[in-house]
C-alpha cells in the first residue's frame, strides 16, 4: 500500500509553493480551495478527471489564476520565465545543474 | 516505460514537461519577489514525504480504541485532542472525528476539490481526488463502497461527510474483534488509511 506521496517532482513543488504561500498569508486557504474547486470543475466539464496528473494540472492552473488575480504573477512575466527555463535546459549539457542566465 | 532511448545522444539536459516548466516559472517569479523561500519549499516537501501520513491518524484511532476517556474527548473536540498529540498544521485546523458503529458507517469526501485532514492522513490518494469518487460517493455510497470491496449490512446507515476548506473529517473505524489484549502500537497497525476515510474497515488481527 506504500504509494509515493508525489508521483512527479513538479507535483511536490507546486504543492509546496501553495502551502508556503498560505503559511505566509499571501493567499488564504479558503480562497485557494475555492479557486482549485472552480478550475477542477472547468477541467472536468468535458471529461472525467482521474485525480492523478490531471489533478495537479488543475492545481498549477489554479495557482496561476489566483496569483494573477492578486497581481502577483502576470501571464507575460510567467511566459518569459518559462521560455528562459526552456532555453536554459536546452543549452545546459546533460548532467550539469540547470540555471537561469543572470540567475 | 516511455523512457527515452534518445537519452544517450542528447547533448543537453532533458527538457521538463510543460507543467513542470510553468511551476519553475512560478517559483522563480515568487522567489524574485521575495514571497517564497526555496528552503521552506524543501522543508514542506520533506515533511509531507516523510513525517506526515496515515500512521499519524492510526495512532489517534488506536488510542481512542484503547482509552475510553480519550475517545470521548476525541469525539467532543478532535482538533484539540489531535494537536495535543502533535498533529496540527495545514488542513488540520478544524477536524471532526465521526465514529462508526453497528448502526452507522461514515465516509468522507470533498466534492469541491480535495480537502482532507493532512496532519493525520497525509496527501490524499488519487482516487480521493478523482471526479468519479467525488461525484458518485454522495449519490450512491453503497455502490462506491462495494467497488472498494466493502459491502455493508442492510441495516447499517451510511453517512457521507463533505469536507470543506474549514472542516475536515476523520472516521473512527470500529475496533476489530479479537483485539482485546493488543497494545496500542499493535492496534495502530490494524488501522488503514482507507478505514479512516470510510472506504475500508480496520484490518482483522493476524
Amino acid at each position: 500500500m506504500k504509494e509515493p506521496v508525489f508521483l512527479e517532482p513538479w507535483h511536490a513543488q507546486v504543492f509546496a509553493l501553495t502551502v508556503h504561500l498560505s503559511d505566509t498569508g499571501v493567499v488564504s486557504w479558503p480562497d485557494w480551495a475555492a479557486t482549485l474547486g472552480a478550475v477542477l470543475a472547468e477541467h472536468g466539464l468535458d471529461r472525467q478527471l482521474d485525480g492523478g496528473e490531471d489533478y495537479f494540472l488543475a492545481w498549477v492552473a489554479a495557482l496561476e489564476r489566483l496569483l494573477a488575480a492578486r497581481g502577483l504573477a502576470g501571464a507575460a512575466d510567467l511566459d518569459d520565465l518559462k521560455s528562459a527555463w526552456t532555453e536554459a535546459y536546452l543549452h545546459t549539457p546533460h548532467g550539469q545543474p540547470v540555471r537561469l542566465a543572470g540567475g | 516505460m516511455p523512457h527515452d532511448h534518445h537519452d544517450h545522444d542528447h547533448p543537453h539536459s532533458l527538457l521538463p514537461s510543460d507543467p513542470a516548466l510553468r511551476v519553475k516559472a512560478l517559483e522563480t517569479l515568487l522567489v524574485r519577489k521575495g514571497l517564497v523561500d526555496p528552503a521552506a519549499l524543501d522543508a514542506i516537501i520533506d515533511t509531507y514525504e516523510t513525517r506526515i501520513g496515515p500512521q499519524n491518524g492510526a495512532r489517534v484511532v488506536a488510542r481512542a480504541w484503547a482509552d475510553a476517556s480519550f475517545r470521548a474527548r476525541l469525539l467532543g473536540d478532535a482538533t484539540a485532542v489531535i494537536s495535543e498529540m502533535g498533529y496540527y498544521g495545514r488542513q488540520g485546523e478544524h477536524i471532526v472525528a465521526v465514529e462508526n458503529t453497528d448502526s452507522t458507517h461514515n465516509i468522507v469526501v470533498c466534492t469541491l476539490c480535495s480537502c482532507y485532514p493532512w496532519p493525520l492522513l497525509g496527501i490524499p490518494p488519487a482516487w480521493y481526488k478523482s471526479d468519479a469518487y467525488r461525484a458518485r460517493v454522495v449519490r450512491e455510497p453503497r455502490q462506491v463502497l462495494a467497488e472498494f470491496g466493502l459491502v455493508l449490512p442492510e441495516g447499517q446507515t451510511v453517512r457521507v461527510w463533505d469536507s470543506t476548506a474549514e472542516i475536515r473529517y476523520l472516521v473512527l473505524p470500529q475496533r476489530p474483534a479479537g483485539t482485546d489484549d493488543l497494545t496500542e502500537e499493535a492496534l495502530a497497525a490494524l488501522v488503514t488509511r482507507d478505514s479512516m476515510i470510510g472506504t475500508g474497515l480496520a484490518r482483522a488481527p493476524e
